[in-house]
């Protein structure tokens, strides 16, 4: 980003915090960036002639007499084809040693979509995972995060569920994430052939926190100008907005609000929400749709991040570790996907719902039954058939390192199911049991 | 001449304006910004300062930029054309607006003003009215629309002019009235009025006692809600709240439906969107879109408007109800429109009240629930606002400030527990937790026995027993295991289950189960306390989960079928051989 002529350059700041610096100056837009000595700046705050603007690399070293400039717009893209393949930082500037981009300047964070133009999301997307497809299935242009702490493997699986979900352009925002992680992404694009439909802005651990405020913004623009422009199907990928939330809390606490739970700022869920409704169906056929991760702390999704992200996007997929079998598993308690109706059953076949409520009751029962145990107690011999049925369920349907079709989902729920239950214990309509039960068996 | 002022200040949507005039707080005023003007209300006033807060984004808005005052608080225009709707939380029609994308500042017109509407007068020349009064009507979809002396009308008329029936414009003249100085005042079909303050031209408002039926069984038959009562559905994320109000919406026997999408996601009101104008609405056979308004603010639209939104919708169910009409008003989520608060609240610093938010909160919202109502209006007609509201509480704790101040406001509680939703127990409801005041009104309790059955309520009250008498007993099994107590402990603790299983779920999601008339209700209840009220044999605890599964089994067959239907009849005769299989002949009465 360069100077030019016209541009007056101040030098006099009054004001320094960590986070900020302010200035006398007129004639500037509120969310206008700025350069306080070749740091990028944005404008936060306007008194009368009084600018205070959020250094993203923070203050250190700034003196009093920095040059300051005022560069007219606020933070912006540059978009085209050529973002395919390439790897930009927060600010959207090459660091794959390649050219800049050539194309038009948009703003980042536009304008919301006039929710009377969305159209319903009713494409299925099919990842092979039956955790996934059989019970929490996803909808392009659906928003979901995976709930997982710190050690579970939810970089790979996301990357997993991205390169088989068939998507026109995948969109990585990468935020406080480590190098090893953002090569581990970059490697299995390009083994995966796939790199030319991959686009990145990586913020690691490396660079300061608060420039990771960009990256989701500069994700999501560039996937409205595919899902808008060129009415391709994008998928983002947003990882770790627990870290993202936390600069938010760090800028808030720095420019002294009140803090509201969890020392985040009370803005969260509005903040959180702009970025995760830009997931959407368009009428002409584009769409974005959003996977995220927020990394939990010790599985608490009563934190002020998951819980508020609860709110906002359209379910959840909670990894935890099946000690019974040693795999990791999607948690059929926990997760949710609330477009799942919008496909399944219509979609899919038409036992698919309640063949999927089945086997979520009767595995909660198996839990029920583990309890027992727990407190020393005698199992009934249906505790134990779920036990087993659990067991099976875990290994064949749970497990995150399966990849078969849809049919074969439910027809190994069936399959357990006559291996362990009578069609009453199962509870599903008798017509289906008639229909889709008996072929199994 | 109107005030003016320049920007001095601006804190994201915080904007903060010297003004060379007077200003009142809450007038709304227009920021002149680069060619488009953009809407803000005023919230505090100081020396010489306004502090507005803007329903837009500011960025790129500069200091100096004119400002513009109005002269008026934030108002709704009221007029035949509301209904089937799209509006923003300010009543700007969405479908008017160009482009996929909002624009800054693009405010559409809420009605069509070149429309003409069929006008028949109801008052003639020389009628005395008053604020309220009905002059005439024109039919909008299926409903009666009465035009109405405006609201803002203080004091007596008479009427010297009326047109004759005929084709006009919303903002054609229909009538003259003239009033105590011998003034006249022309009327038009639209008048406006100011969001914040209730319509009071009604009579009075009696104790509601009226059942509502929703079709949602545990509501009817556990905590019903009545014409012109308040509710309200707290509970954690991903519980039910929002599938919960769409079935309100779609089943309620009510003659509007206003839904105020309030700060939550966009695609939950394009489900509406996408299905009201294709569903059937049972009671008239008409789609359902045609008595319904959608006020859709959501959580990505500007967040000073979200307040407004439900304001706004409250607004347009008390005109409605002028009309002697019965609306259901729901607003998701009212935690959404108290944070909106908060965040402005923190921005002019004021001191914060629990959990940062506005020190005023529980009044603002009390003050809120409070237009709700059933009332007689002065021409001895009727019409009630039924409310009902989502809270979402932070970390799905209910000790938490809009919670709490709901809890006094509302006097139903819809308690969606977490447990049930991830055991998939739907409705998530927890029927021993929840209540509704209505229950132990005399009026209701009269009302019902009269218009759904005489032992109704004592029905409930037996089926609620022995849903806690489950629960304590269930606590018992799991302390002492299965064996270590008595085998009836197993057959209570089933009977509660049998109840759960298929009075209290409710498959939101089946074409049958999904919403079940009163007297349909009534005879599952039935059959559900004689299972209830009869003793079995059982030799060993093990046989009675499987016996139970079973009869839950068929009663929930009996849920999928079509009422009295030969496949119901079925599986009923079914349920009665396993009922004979191991009842104890003579049916003890409880
Ligand atoms: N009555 C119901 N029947 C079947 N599924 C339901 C029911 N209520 C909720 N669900 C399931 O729970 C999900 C979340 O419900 P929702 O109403 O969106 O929750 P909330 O508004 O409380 O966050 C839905 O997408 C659906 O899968
Ligand atoms: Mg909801």
């Amino acid at each position: 980003m360069e100077t030019t002529a016209f541009q007056k350059i101040h030098t006099k700041i009054d004001q320094i915090t960590k986070a900020t610096c302010s200035l006398h100056a007129t004639g500037v837009g509120n969310e206008e960036m700025a350069l306080v000595n070749d740091r990028l700046a944005q404008v936060v705050k306007i008194e009368g002639d009084l600018v205070t603007l959020q250094v993203f690399s923070g203050t250190e070293g700034i003196p009093t007499n920095a040059e300051v400039v005022f560069l007219g717009h606020a933070p912006q893209l540059a978009v085209s084809d050529e973002l395919a393949g390439r790897f930009f930082n927060a600010y959207g500037q090459p660091i794959d040693g390649g050219p800049e981009v050539d194309g038009k300047l948009i703003e980042i964070g536009g304008p919301s979509v006039n929710p009377v133009r969305r159209k319903q999301p009713s494409e299925l997307i099919a990842t092979g995972i039956a955790g996934i497809d059989l019970n929490n299935t996803l909808v392009t242009g659906q928003k979901i995060p995976f709930f997982a702490d710190p050690d579970q493997p939810y970089n790979q699986v996301m990357a997993m569920v991205a390169l088989r979900a068939k998507a026109d352009k995948i969109i990585l925002g990468g935020m406080g994430i480590t190098n090893d992680d953002y090569l581990f992404f970059k490697n299995l694009f390009e083994n995966a052939g796939a790199i030319d439909r991959i686009i990145s802005f990586v913020n690691t651990t490396e660079n300061p926190p608060v420039e990771r405020l960009l990256v989701p913004d500069m994700a999501l623009s560039a996937a409205e100008y595919f899902a808008v422009e060129k009415n391709q199907n994008v998928l983002v990928l947003l990882t770790d907005m627990t870290l993202y939330a936390d600069a938010l809390s760090i800028v808030s606490n720095r420019m002294d609000q009140i803090p509201s739970k969890d020392s985040m700022p009370g803005s969260l869920y509005s903040d959180l929400a702009k970025l995760y409704e830009k997931a959407v169906q368009f009428p002409d056929g584009g769409s974005i749709t959003i996977i995220a991760v927020t990394t939990l702390s010790g599985g608490d999704i009563t934190h002020a991040i998951p819980d508020n992200t609860g709110y906002i996007t359209e379910g959840q997929l909670f990894l935890r570790k099946e000690t019974d079998i040693g795999k990791v598993i999607i948690d059929p308690f926990r997760s949710l996907s609330r477009l799942k109706q919008l496909v399944i059953g219509k979609k899919t076949r038409e036992d698919h719902p309640q063949v999927m409520n089945a086997a979520i009751r009767l595995y909660a029962d198996a839990a029920n039954a583990k309890t027992k145990i727990e407190n020393g107690f005698d199992l009934t011999d249906y505790d134990k058939r779920t036990m087993s049925f659990a067991k099976d369920y875990a290994n064949e349907l749970l497990a995150i390192d399966i990849n078969i079709e849809i049919d074969t989902m439910i027809d190994t729920a069936w399959r357990l199911f006559d291996k362990y239950f009578s069609p009453a214990e199962t509870g599903i309509k008798a017509e289906l049991v008639e229909k889709y039960g008996k072929q199994i068996v | 001449m109107a005030t003016t002022g320049k920007v001095v200040g601006i804190i994201s949507n915080l904007v903060v304006v010297k003004v060379n005039g007077p200003v009142s707080q809450n007038e709304i005023c227009y920021i002149d910004h680069e060619a488009v003007k953009l809407m803000a209300e005023v919230i505090r006033i100081g020396s010489e300062n306004a502090y507005i807060q803007v329903f837009e984004s500011t960025r790129g808005l500069k200091t100096g930029t004119p400002v513009e005052f109005t002269g008026h608080m934030l108002e709704a225009i009221l007029g035949p054309g509301i209904l089937s709707k799209n509006f923003d939380g300010l009543q700007h029609d969405l479908d008017k607006m160009e482009g996929v994308f909002l624009q800054k500042g693009d405010y559409t017109h809420p009605l069509e003003v070149d429309k003409n509407w069929s006008f028949k007068p109801l008052a003639k020349v020389g009628d005395e009215v008053e604020t309220g009064s009905w002059l005439g009507e024109v039919t909008e979809n299926w409903i009666a629309h009465k035009i109405m002396v405006p609201f803002t009308s203080k004091g007596d008329f008479k009427v010297t002019k009326i047109v004759a029936s005929g084709d006009y414009k919303i903002e054609d003249t229909i009538a003259v009235l003239e009033d105590a100085e011998g003034n006249n005042h022309p009327v038009s079909m639209i008048q406006k009025w100011p969001v914040k303050v209730p319509i009071k031209t009604y009579k009075n408002k009696p104790r509601p006692a009226k059942f509502l039926e929703t079709g949602i069984r545990v509501i009817d038959s556990f905590t019903p809600i009545v014409e012109g009562g308040t509710g309200f559905i707290p509970g954690p994320f991903g519980t039910g709240k929002t599938v919960l109000q769409h079935a309100l919406s779609k089943q309620a026997d009510a003659d509007m439906i206003v839904v105020a999408a309030c700060g939550e996601r966009a695609n939950e009101v394009v489900e509406i969107f996408a299905e009201f104008p294709e569903l059937d609405d049972p009671r008239t056979g008409r789609k359902l879109m045609e008595r319904t308004t959608i006020i859709a603010n959501t959580s990505n639209m500007p967040v000073a408007a979200r307040e407004a939104s439900v304001y706004t919708a409250m607004t347009i169910a008390e005109y409605y109800r002028s009309m002697g009409l019965k609306i259901l008003l729901l607003a998701d989520s009212t935690s959404r429109w108290a944070q909106a608060l908060r965040e402005m609240s923190n921005r002019m610093e004021e001191l914060p009240g629990p959990d940062a938010f506005p020190m005023d909160l529980p009044a603002i919202i009390s003050n809120f629930y409070s237009r709700a109502g059933f009332v007689n209006l002065k021409n001895g007609e009727t019409g009630s606002v039924t409310f009902i509201g989502t809270v979402s509480p932070a970390g799905g704790n209910l000790k938490e400030p809009v919670t709490e101040a709901t809890k006094k406001a509302a006097r139903c509680f819809y308690a969606l527990s977490q447990n049930r939703a991830d055991s998939k127990r739907y409705p998530a409801i927890d029927a021993v937790e929840s209540y509704s005041k209505y229950l132990e009104y005399p009026e209701y309790i009269d009302y019902v026995s009269k218009a759904i059955s005489p032992n109704w309520v004592d029905n409930i009250l037996q089926a609620r027993n022995s849903l806690v008498r489950g629960r304590e007993t269930y606590e018992q099994i799991n302390i002492l295991g299965d064996d270590g107590v008595p085998i009836e402990y197993h057959e209570i603790f089933w009977k509660s289950e049998v109840i759960d299983f298929v009075i209290l779920q409710q498959d939101a999601f089946d074409k049958i189960d999904a919403s079940t008339p009163i007297n349909r209700q009534q005879y599952m209840l039935e059959k559900v306390l004689t299972i209830n009220n009869t003793r079995f044999n059982f030799e060993h605890f093990e046989e009675v989960n499987p016996y139970f599964k079973k009869i839950i089994n068929v009663l929930k067959q009996m849920n999928y079928s079509e009422f009295e239907s030969e496949q119901f009849k079925k599986f009923e005769k079914e349920l009665e051989e396993i009922i004979n299989e191991k009842a104890v002949v003579e049916t003890e009465q409880l």
